[in-house]
């Protein structure tokens, strides 16, 4: 049996972040423990070669390992401890915490802590959740399948590839696709705009004239034993395929790209309230979910594009447990104020905030439902605009966020606070 | 001649919308830009487009069977395949450090090709 104050579940961006955040706030390194199922530290970063990372935590351009390897340096450095290829089981609230995880050498373990940080990330939708028709031949992977045999072991998937999807993963994978030699025939995407960022459709489609079809979807996979070619065809403001626009692209591989799902089994087995919207935890102003002490940040509570803000957002919730754990003999805070998505807002991170544990300055992060030029993001207390931010373009591929000033909640009964889109 | 161009700034994810404005083929104006990357990159995009390259690298008898790599700095946007095809036609023996030059002057370009990642002799 391991006793912890705070246990760490996912060793990736989040996972470090938080737990550096953690003992930036006092917790004693020694008092942390970061479970990570994979074979090294750093989760989805190993395999994201591409640079781009880093502009804001670090003020210079950096690759995925690059990243990693900084926040892995720290981690040792601080000596928290860490335990690699350790799946966890199950997280069960009560008095304390118990978490119950697996390895090869120790077996089963049992782990008690005051305080958890789920930072499991998010994984990829795969083909079975996008009813695409056809039979199930060889040559079928999702995008970041892909990045792991060409970035992890060098092992290029096809030679002919149409991918599904223009999430950021599926045009870094046009892009290394292409260096390495393949044929990038084609980008479909359902929307009508892409879900990756800028940068991307330009350094790796248009850099090398890849076709991106917006409003295009796959009806059909080819072949028996390996994938031979895909039928793509146009689709209605519905997505609903439109007859007669069917056109045939021969290819050898097929790559979806076509959104991430937090990866929540652990959250939901211990009881906590997932937003149907993000598919990660409803969490308040200290990223706390409906149990107190359980704590969520990165891909696993929202999507993030950036790996920059994810450790933004788990340093803070690093910062939190620790406090948490401080103050377990405290009483309960009071209920806390909702935060309202409306009017081209889909969701908010966070969800409530209880004013008695805000920070002199609270970031409120959402992402909106389509494109905007032009717009205002307004905030209001009530029926009362507190603020509004002029916005050039807004797209849901890019995540937004608010700042809200203690001192703005200050002496007012505030029931709600309302963030929209308008003209 | 003047001359309007609109571009996305690939210096950061952020992938601000700039304009640059050219006459005679010199660059007299850049605005939409929120930081200096942004002026730096639209003002060579429109003269010389530059990229940096990463890739991977074949590794002997390392913990992995390759390494990711990267240009140090930016090459000609014209010179990818190039470089491309001077990292896959070697290989370096484990272990590797971050940081560690692989390649010197690759393709011709003065910019050296360097690891991103440690590797582990096993």
């Amino acid at each position: 049996m391991i006793r912890k104050s705070l246990v760490i579940i996912g060793g990736g961006p989040a996972g470090m972040a938080a737990a550096l955040g953690a003992v930036e706030n006092g917790l004693a390194p020694d008092e942390i423990l970061i479970l990570e199922r994979d074979k090294r530290l750093g989760g989805i970063l190993n395999q994201c070669i591409h640079n781009g990372f880093g502009l804001h935590t670090f003020k210079e351009e950096l690759t995925g390992p690059e990243y990693a390897a900084r926040y892995e340096a720290q981690i040792k450095a601080k000596k928290i401890s860490y335990k690699l290829g350790t799946m966890v089981m199950s997280i069960r609230d009560g008095e304390e915490k118990e978490i119950i995880a697996m390895n090869g050498q120790e077996g089963i373990l049992e782990i008690y802590a005051k305080a958890v940080i789920l930072a499991m990330g998010c994984r990829e939708r795969p083909r079975g959740a996008l009813n695409i028709p056809g039979y199930r031949p060889a040559g079928i992977f999702s995008a970041g399948t892909a990045q792991y045999y060409v970035n992890m072991e060098g092992k290029l998937p096809g030679k002919e590839v149409v991918i599904l999807g223009s999430g950021d993963i599926g045009l870094i994978m046009a892009h290394r696709m292409t260096l390495e030699g393949a044929k990038v025939k084609a980008v479909a995407e359902l929307m009508p705009y892409s879900g990756g960022l800028k940068r991307n459709i330009v350094q790796c489609l248009q850099d090398f004239d890849i076709p991106l079809l917006l409003s295009h979807t796959v009806v059909d996979i080819h072949g028996k034993e390996r994938v031979e070619g895909v039928t793509i065809a146009k689709v209605d403001e519905k997505s609903a395929p439109i007859p007669g626009t069917e056109k045939y692209y021969s290819c050898d591989t097929l790559l979806l790209s076509c959104g991430l799902i937090p990866e929540n089994e652990l959250s939901l087995g211990c009881g906590i309230t997932l937003s149907p919207v993000t598919g990660g935890p409803v969490v308040n102003e200290s990223l706390e979910t409906n149990i107190p002490g359980v704590f969520a940040c990165g891909n696993v509570l929202h999507v993030h594009d950036l790996v920059d803000f994810v450790s933004g957002e788990a340093k803070e919730a690093g910062e939190r447990s620790a406090e948490y754990v401080r103050n377990l003999s405290a009483p309960e805070a009071e209920e806390g104020i909702p935060v309202l998505a409306e009017n081209g807002v889909r969701y908010t991170v966070p969800a409530t905030i209880r004013t008695q544990h805000m920070k002199e300055s609270q970031t409120i992060r959402f992402r909106v439902g389509k494109e905007y030029r032009g717009v205002k993001v307004c905030v209001y207390l009530d029926n009362t605009l507190l603020r509004s931010i002029p916005k050039r373009t807004m797209a849901p591929g890019e995540m937004e966020k608010v700042v809200l000033l203690k001192k703005d909640l200050a002496d007012r009964n505030v029931k709600s606070i309302r963030i929209t889109v308008e003209e | 001649m003047k001359e309007k161009r609109e571009l996305t700034c690939i210096g950061c994810p952020m992938g601000c919308q700039i304009t640059v404005v050219l006459k005679d083929g010199l660059v007299t104006d850049v605005s939409g830009n929120t930081c200096k990357i942004g002026d730096t990159y639209a003002r060579e995009e429109v003269t010389n487009p530059r990229r940096t390259v990463t890739s991977i690298l074949k590794v002997v008898d390392g913990e992995l069977p390759v390494v990711s790599v990267k240009t140090g700095e930016t090459v000609p946007k014209d010179r990818i395949f190039a470089v491309m095809e001077e990292i896959n036609s070697i290989s370096v023996e484990a272990p590797v450090s971050i940081g560690q030059v692989l390649i010197e002057n690759v393709a011709d370009t003065g910019v050296s090709v360097v690891a991103t990642r440690e590797i582990k002799k096993v």
